[in-house]
């Protein structure tokens, strides 16, 4: 068997495989975020309440109507999305063109009002929703046994990580969203109906989350804390990718995933901590991130 | 000179007179405060329903003692020691609060303590896990009643040695709960004569447990010890299924698990799962009785914590009640005498170190097939009598017990 470092190298393919799944959820979350502060300027530390109602309602979808994990992959991104949609009307609207901190406090406020009603109905301990039949048991693949599930986690994660790319990067409507976040006076000017393509992008960002949120919800215990705990790393990675960027998000979401797994392994102490030390580096050798515009 | 002789008899008997008056009920009140995670991680296991349980207790003592009037405060501590601290400050300078019970938190506990000793009150500790709170920091203020981290490891670590497991690989949450545990572990599985092959500290709290599952895969250990809580663990426990880790033949032991993780993950992931608990609602007659009682006003089946918390308010409740007094070392005393006889424990005994030394059993999750009802979770399998489930005085670092 070969030895890298120390560790078999079955072993860490096994856990770079892992790292690749959980880079997966970071990449779809911080792609919303990017898209979110790209075009509305707005950090929006709403995201995980809104990733921690996806797995909600797949969660209670299922138990209320009998909604099957399938369905929920589109049910729940569509009502999450309406919801982000109305927070963005009669919400952030009032506060646009205000300083960053004022967007921060408010979607900030959002997200404990939302995390503490959930605690009140449902408690701190979380279910869990079971793992759909056509996903269940997994594949051998030598050097580890792979999840089924994970596999798709991560296949599901990626398409809809391109095809938003593609979206924004290569369509028509993304060029109008593009052009938006340069200058919005002069898109209003040329007819485009800019306060529409606000609330409908952050409703898109609101539905990427909720689609992460449904993604976890099989394999995570589905809690009120739950997108709490993950939203400052993903935070963190927004900021190593570059604030806005698109393609900035998913590779450095992907790539963190496997810098995390990498350090699991080797000094699991710092699991946790590894992804701001990147943060700090990134930030002291080019501050606008890996992938962002210096201005 | 004679002046000076009367104004020591003055000073001695004004010292007589509020001894004196410290062994009747201060302020013709008993005045209790609630101190317990009520919004996060540990909510569920003592929060709001274990404050319903200090209410049953005081109505069923019929709301006053001796014709003394029984008052509860109550108050979210945020898991914050500061928090926990000041409000126990201010309930005891300004309300004059003869008892703090709940009480979850360790780092919560141990600054409350301080302020306990300080002021010569009690607490009643339920919710709290380290075994170090009747070791190196007990006090002759407070007592830890339903279990701790010494009893929970010890008696699960035992029982899975006895039926074979030697090669261990623990996965432990890195911080001081988790590294106590593990030291709590290492013991008892060197001393009976098996060997730790592999150890993972994780982060608190951490996100995703597959990468710890699957290096306690690959290090071929028999047995796969969970020292963490709450949500690593039952995260942990979730993943070990994902990842097939009995059918590879590992067994799982989680060492400080609560009916409501086991309730929270379902049977369908916990099935088989050891662990080791200070009381369970389906035990007999007793125990069922007054859970149903809980079940009708909460909604949900009690946790031992939760149960612990009306159990230590009888006990405290029923010694002010014998000596007339709300003097914490007159009631300690009391309580420290009489033994332990309700739905809780039987034959239990408050030590003088703190700890109320009562039997725990040792259990097994359920199968969803074996499942009756929703909160038909555990088969006990045996019974751990007290003076084999805690760390025995002769160990003690306790300040309060001369070795």
């Amino acid at each position: 068997m070969t030895i890298l470092f120390g560790v078999p190298l079955s072993v860490l393919l096994g856990q770079l495989l892992l790292g690749l799944i959980n880079g997966a959820f970071y990449a779809l979350l911080s792609l919303g975020l990017a898209i979110i502060f790209g075009l509305l300027r707005i950090i929006n530390f709403a995201h995980g309440a809104l990733y921690m109602l996806g797995a909600f309602v797949t969660l209670l979808s299922l138990q209320y109507l009998g909604v099957n994990y399938w369905f929920a992959l589109f049910l729940a991104p569509l009502s999450v999305g309406l919801i982000g949609m109305l927070i963005e009307k009669y919400l952030l609207r009032r506060i646009t063109g205000e300083d960053h901190l004022y967007g921060l406090l408010l979607t900030f406020g959002l997200a404990l009002i939302i995390e503490g009603v959930f605690v009140k109905l449902f408690g701190v301990s979380g279910s869990s929703y079971p793992m759909p039949d056509a996903l269940k048991g997994g594949f051998n693949l030598g050097f580890m046994f792979l999840p089924k599930y994970r596999a798709w986690v991560i296949v599901a994660a990626l398409i809809v990580c391109f095809v938003t790319w593609y979206m924004i990067e290569r369509t028509r409507l993304g060029s109008y969203l593009r052009a938006g976040t340069e200058n919005p006076k002069l898109m209003q000017a040329f007819g485009i109906n800019v306060p529409l393509l606000i609330t409908l992008t952050y409703g898109y960002g609101a539905a990427l989350a909720a689609f992460a949120g449904v993604l976890a919800a099989p394999i995570y215990p589905v809690s009120p804390g739950m997108g709490a705990n993950l939203l400052i790393v993903v935070f963190a990675v927004v900021v190593i990718g570059g604030m806005g960027s698109i393609m900035g998000a998913i590779v450095t979401g992907l790539l963190m995933g496997l810098i995390e797994g990498l350090t699991k392994v080797f000094y699991p102490e710092a699991a946790n901590t590894v992804v701001f030390l990147v943060m700090v580096l990134v930030l002291l050798v080019r501050p606008a991130g890996l992938f962002g515009k210096e201005t | 000179m004679k002046g000076l002789r009367k104004a020591i008899a003055l000073v001695v008997a004004a010292g007589l007179l509020s001894s004196t008056a410290q062994a009747a009920i201060s302020d013709d009140e008993i005045r209790i405060g609630y101190l317990a995670d009520m919004s996060g991680t540990y909510r569920d296991l003592s929060g709001p329903g274990g404050l319903e349980s200090l209410k049953m207790a005081v109505e069923d003592f019929g709301g006053q003692v001796n014709g003394k009037k029984i008052v509860i405060f109550n108050a979210d501590d945020l898991n914050k020691p500061d928090v926990g601290a000041n409000t126990v400050r201010q309930w005891i300078d300004e309300k004059n609060v003869d008892v703090v019970t709940g009480l979850v938190a360790t780092s919560v506990v141990m600054a409350v303590n301080k302020i306990v000793e300080q002021e010569n009150k009690l607490a009643l500790i339920s919710g709290s896990a380290s075994s170090a709170l009747t070791n190196e920091f007990c006090s002759p203020n407070h007592i830890h009643w339903v279990y701790d981290t010494y009893a929970l490891s010890n008696g699960t670590a035992h029982a899975v040695l006895q039926e074979g497991g030697k090669d261990w690989f623990i996965l432990a949450a890195d911080y001081a709960f988790g590294h106590a545990l593990e030291a709590d572990i290492t013991k008892v599985i060197e001393a009976e004569g098996g060997k730790v092959v592999g150890k993972v500290r994780h982060p608190f709290p951490s996100n995703d447990f597959s990468s710890y599952i699957l290096q306690a895969q690959g290090s071929g250990a028999e047995v796969v010890a969970l020292a963490n809580a709450g949500a690593d663990l039952v995260n942990a426990l979730q993943t070990a299924s994902q990842f097939g880790l009995s059918q590879s033949g590992q067994k799982l032991a989680g060492m400080v698990v609560f009916l409501n993780d086991v309730h929270s993950m379902g049977l369908e992931v916990t099935q088989g799962l050891m662990l080791t608990t200070g009381w369970y609602w389906d035990m007999n007659d007793e125990t069922r009785e007054w859970a149903q009682r809980y079940h009708k006003r909460v909604g949900r089946m009690p946790t031992m914590a939760q149960a612990g918390v009306y159990s230590s308010t009888i006990h405290y409740l029923n010694a002010v009640k014998a000596t007339d007094s709300d003097d914490s070392q007159v009631v300690r005393s009391k309580m420290i005498e009489t033994p332990i006889n309700d739905m809780f424990a039987k034959n239990g005994k408050i030590r003088e170190d703190g700890r109320m030394v009562h039997d725990m059993y040792l259990a097994q999750v359920k199968t969803p097939a074996e499942s009756k009802s929703e909160w038909d979770l555990y088969n006990i399998l045996r019974t751990i009598p007290g003076e084999q489930a805690y760390r025995s005085l002769a160990d003690s670092q306790c300040k309060l017990i001369k070795n």
